[in-house]
């Protein structure tokens, strides 16, 4: 039985999932939204010693004035009968949670590719040292390399040197002339110039390189060096964190286990953010990956049509058509080299979870076969880490989803299957 | 906001700020969070709850992902280290 029970449920709580909680609490109905993290706001939106930005601010004022409820700290693990999703939460142990309408708004992760010393601890995320630093860790005075591809790196090199880090330097793979391309695409989109600035040089007083990756992170139990290269040079900067993200990839596990159709860039969904199953509409980064502006108004849309509200919906597709826009410069500007499939070597470890090296992985013809054969993929993250990374690599897809799609404990696992055998004899 | 908490850390008193995560706490022990199956030292990657490599004992439940957990005052917390 379904301990909690709500018209539209929404799962991530960061901007789409706030928007899509917020349309759709205004007509009405009675919304949730659950995310894994124990504060809503999901990545961009997280808060921190200064709490939240002023564009979260507003959304969540919004969401607790309409009543939408949060299950914080709750992993969706599975879908054991139509709506229904089960939880994990780390406080009250496992729950299941009925719904008329689902919206998806999962969100996406960094994409990580391997090369030598990148399990050291202290090479992480761009994302990843961004969140660590909100959640309390001082990085005041440590010497901070940035690496990687895209605008995140941009937010959090800013971060780091506005809480007093001394940021060596931010590494961007993709080649000048193609940042100063999106730059002009940028002008059609005055409030994003801002993001962009910096080209050819400095930053906020950091030294800003494109063209420029990490091939080798050094030490022994941690962190001490990276090495970079640029073009045919290629020195040794010193530093205590690497934060070093290839921009990102959706989180698709859970769409994929609803049995939602892809597109290339993510979840397929019609024009009110609907996807291939019944009352499952999904918004922001899992269709595609798009940034802030362009996942709150696929999440308004999504909120809006899920409680029947079309003609409210259309009046934002102006504004989604324009995200979109930006979404596709963006991708173009940041578009991975070719040369990057070349950092890792035989020896580096693809699969943290396994230590799967990648000259094991490559015997293989793909991504079903690799898994029996090595475990790669097989851990606790579910391939969360290597898949995206053996996707750009080999061009490997991930195969179909079962659950469990996060570790849950054997507890959780009984009473799920107890619900599923309730409906089975229901039939 | 400023109100400090204490916890345990491999059985080693921490005191952090309240609303520091687990992860964090783990961190300014001078801890490090797992070893891998071939035994090498790892720490947080994603620090969103998706790597698992922060995973630690918190008050006697085993794989907790500590960059998703909220330190309390008397939390327990251990390391495979």
């Amino acid at each position: 039985m379904p301990e909690l029970a709500y018209d539209v449920l929404v799962v991530g709580a960061g901007p789409a999932g706030m928007a899509a909680a917020c349309r759709a609490a205004e007509s009405g109905a009675k919304v949730a939204v659950v995310d894994d993290n124990p504060r809503p706001g999901g990545q961009i939106w997280r808060a921190g010693r200064g709490g939240y930005a002023s564009g979260a601010i507003a959304w969540l004022a919004t969401a607790e004035r309409l009543k939408v409820e949060s299950i914080a700290g709750a992993s969706v693990f599975a879908a054991p009968a139509p709506g229904l999703l089960a939880l994990e939460t780390f406080a009250a142990g496992s729950l299941e949670v009925a719904y008329k309408k689902l919206v998806l708004a999962t969100g996406a992760r960094e994409r990580f590719i391997p090369f030598p010393g990148w399990t050291l601890p202290n090479v992480m995320g761009a994302g990843g040292l961004q969140a660590l630093a909100k959640g309390g860790l001082p990085v005041e005075g440590r010497k901070i390399a940035i690496a990687g591809s895209g605008p995140l790196l941009l937010a959090v090199g800013k971060y780091m040197h506005e809480h007093g880090a001394d940021v060596r330097l931010i590494a961007e793979q993709a080649p000048r002339a193609s940042l100063v391309r999106f730059g002009c695409g940028l002008l059609l989109h005055p409030e994003k110039l801002m993001q962009a600035i910096g080209f050819g040089g400095s930053l906020f007083g950091v030294r800003y390189l494109t063209s420029c990756w990490p091939i080798a992170a050094q030490g022994g139990d941690k962190l001490e060096s990276v090495t970079l290269r640029r073009g045919a040079r290629t020195w040794t900067e010193a530093c205590d964190y690497l934060a070093c993200g290839f921009g990102l990839v959706p989180n698709l596990e859970l769409a994929a286990l609803l049995g939602c159709r892809m597109s290339e860039s993510g979840v397929a969904v019609d024009e009110y953010q609907a996807s291939s199953v019944a009352g499952v509409y999904c918004a922001g980064e899992i269709t595609g990956i798009g940034g802030l502006e362009l996942a709150l108004v696929e999440g308004e849309i999504a909120g809006l049509a899920a409680t029947g509200r079309l003609e409210t919906a259309r009046r934002r597709f102006g504004a989604r058509e324009s995200g979109r826009r930006f979404a596709a410069a963006m991708e173009r500007a940041f578009a991975l080299r070719e040369e990057l499939k070349t950092l890792p070597q035989a020896d580096t470890l693809v699969c943290r979870c396994e230590d799967v090296a990648l000259g094991r992985i490559r015997s293989y013809r793909g991504w079903r076969e690799a898994k029996l054969h090595t475990r790669c993929g097989m851990g606790p993250c579910q391939g969360r880490v290597c898949g995206s990374a053996l996707e750009f690599l080999e061009g490997w897809r991930t195969d179909s989803m079962r659950p469990p799609v996060f570790p849950a404990k054997v507890g959780s696992l009984i009473e799920v299957s107890a619900s599923l055998q309730s409906t089975v004899d229901k039939c | 906001m400023n109100e400090q908490i204490t916890l345990s850390v491999n059985g080693r008193p921490v005191t952090v700020v309240a609303g520091t995560m687990v992860s964090t706490a783990v961190a300014l022990a001078g801890a490090f969070f797992r070893r891998s199956v071939t035994g090498e030292p790892r720490a947080p990657l994603c620090g969103m709850g998706i790597c698992f490599e922060c995973r630690v004992t918190i008050d006697g439940r085993e794989q907790c992902r500590s960059c998703q957990v909220v330190c309390a005052e008397g939390m327990e917390v251990r390391t495979d280290a």
